[in-house]
C-alpha cells in the first residue's frame, strides 16, 4: 500500500528528515524511553533486562519493573533523542515494547 | 531437572530435553525464523555494500505477531496523540525509524532462533529418546531472547492482551483447540523463567 498512497513524496521525505536533525525545536527539552506493560514478558525477564542493558542495580531494575507491571509504564531512561532511539531499539530487541517520546512534563 | 535449565559450574546452563520437547521447540523456531523472513534487505543479498545501506519497511508489518516484535517506536499505545499534527508527526518518526532499525533487528531476531535449531542439531542423544543441551553463556543469552520471542508470538497469536486472559487459558477444557499452543506456551514459560535464574547478575 505504500508506494501505492504516496507515491511521490520519497524523496521530499527524506529531506525533511535529513533538515530534523539540524532543526531539533526545544534542544533543552529531554527524550525518554518508556517501556510499556504487557502480559507476556516476564517480571524476572524485565527485570534482567534493565540491569543487563542499562546496567542498574537490582534494587532499581526491580522498582522498575514494578513500575511497569502496576502502573502499566516506565520511564526506563532520558538523553537526546538519537541516545532514546538506541535504548528503544535496544528495548524492541529483547522483546519489551519500548516507545520514546519528548518528556514535555 | 526436566523442563528447568541450572546453572553450569564456571557459566552457562544445561538442561534436559525429551526428542519430542526437542522437536517442538525445533519446529517453533523454524516457524519463527520463516514469519520474521527475509526482510527487504535480501533484495540486495550477495553485495554486502548495497545490503548494508538497504533501508527498511517504513510500514508496521501487517501479520500481529510482526507488529507486537517491532512496534511503532513513537506512538505511545495508552494515550492518544494531542492533536491531528502530532498523529502525522509521530507516524512519520516511527516510519522514519522502522526503515534505519527493521532490518536489523529482524536479522538479530533471525540470528537467535538459528542459534537455538543449531543447538538443538548438535546434540547427541543419551539415554532414551534424549539430550544434555548445554549452554555457554552468550548461547544462554540467545536462547533467552528467542524464547522470549516464541512466547510473545504465540502469545499474540492466542491473543493474550492483558493478564487476565493469561488466567483464563489455564482453565481451557481439554477439547479446546488452543489447549496444545498453551501447554507449549506455558512450558516455554517454565523455560525461559529457570534460563533467566540463572543469567541474573
Amino acid at each position: 500500500m505504500g508506494p501505492v498512497t504516496s507515491p511521490a513524496p520519497l524523496e521530499i521525505e527524506r529531506t525533511e528528515s535529513a533538515e530534523e536533525v539540524f532543526a531539533v525545536p526545544e534542544p533543552d527539552v529531554p527524550w525518554v524511553t518508556i517501556v510499556h506493560n504487557d502480559p507476556v514478558n516476564l517480571m524476572s525477564y524485565v527485570t534482567y533486562v534493565f540491569q543487563t542493558y542499562f546496567g542498574y542495580t537490582k534494587d532499581k531494575a526491580t522498582k522498575l519493573m514494578l513500575d511497569v507491571h502496576h502502573k502499566g509504564r516506565a520511564v526506563v531512561s532520558s538523553g537526546s533523542r538519537e541516545e532514546m532511539e538506541r535504548d528503544v531499539q535496544a528495548m524492541h530487541g529483547y522483546g519489551l515494547w519500548a516507545t520514546l517520546q519528548q518528556d514535555r512534563k | 531437572m526436566p523442563g528447568h535449565f541450572e546453572p553450569l559450574p564456571g557459566g552457562g546452563a544445561a538442561v534436559a530435553l525429551d526428542d519430542v520437547e526437542i522437536s517442538i521447540i525445533r519446529s517453533l523456531a523454524v516457524q519463527l525464523m520463516e514469519l520474521i523472513g527475509p526482510g527487504p534487505a535480501e533484495d540486495a543479498k550477495g553485495d554486502p555494500l548495497a545490503e548494508l545501506f538497504a533501508e527498511g519497511p517504513s510500514e508496521p508489518p501487517a501479520d500481529p505477531v510482526l507488529r507486537r516484535l517491532f512496534p511503532d517506536a513513537y506512538s505511545d499505545p495508552e494515550k492518544a496523540p494531542d492533536s491531528p499534527q502530532d498523529a502525522e508527526e509521530q507516524l512519520a518518526h516511527s516510519a522514519e525509524f522502522r526503515r534505519y532499525t527493521e532490518n536489523d533487528l529482524r536479522a538479530g531476531k533471525r540470528d537467535n532462533a538459528l542459534a537455538v535449531i543449531r543447538s538443538l542439531d548438535a546434540l547427541s542423544p543419551v539415554g532414551e529418546g534424549g539430550a544434555v543441551l548445554k549452554l555457554s553463556p552468550d548461547g544462554s543469552r540467545q536462547w533467552l531472547a528467542a524464547l522470549n520471542d516464541l512466547r510473545l508470538a504465540i502469545g499474540s497469536r492466542l491473543e493474550i492482551t492483558d493478564e487476565d486472559d493469561t488466567d483464563l487459558l489455564y482453565r481451557l477444557p481439554d477439547e479446546d483447540p488452543r489447549k496444545p499452543m498453551v501447554m507449549a506456551y506455558l512450558w516455554l514459560g517454565g523455560l525461559q523463567e529457570t534460563l533467566v535464574s540463572t543469567l541474573m547478575p
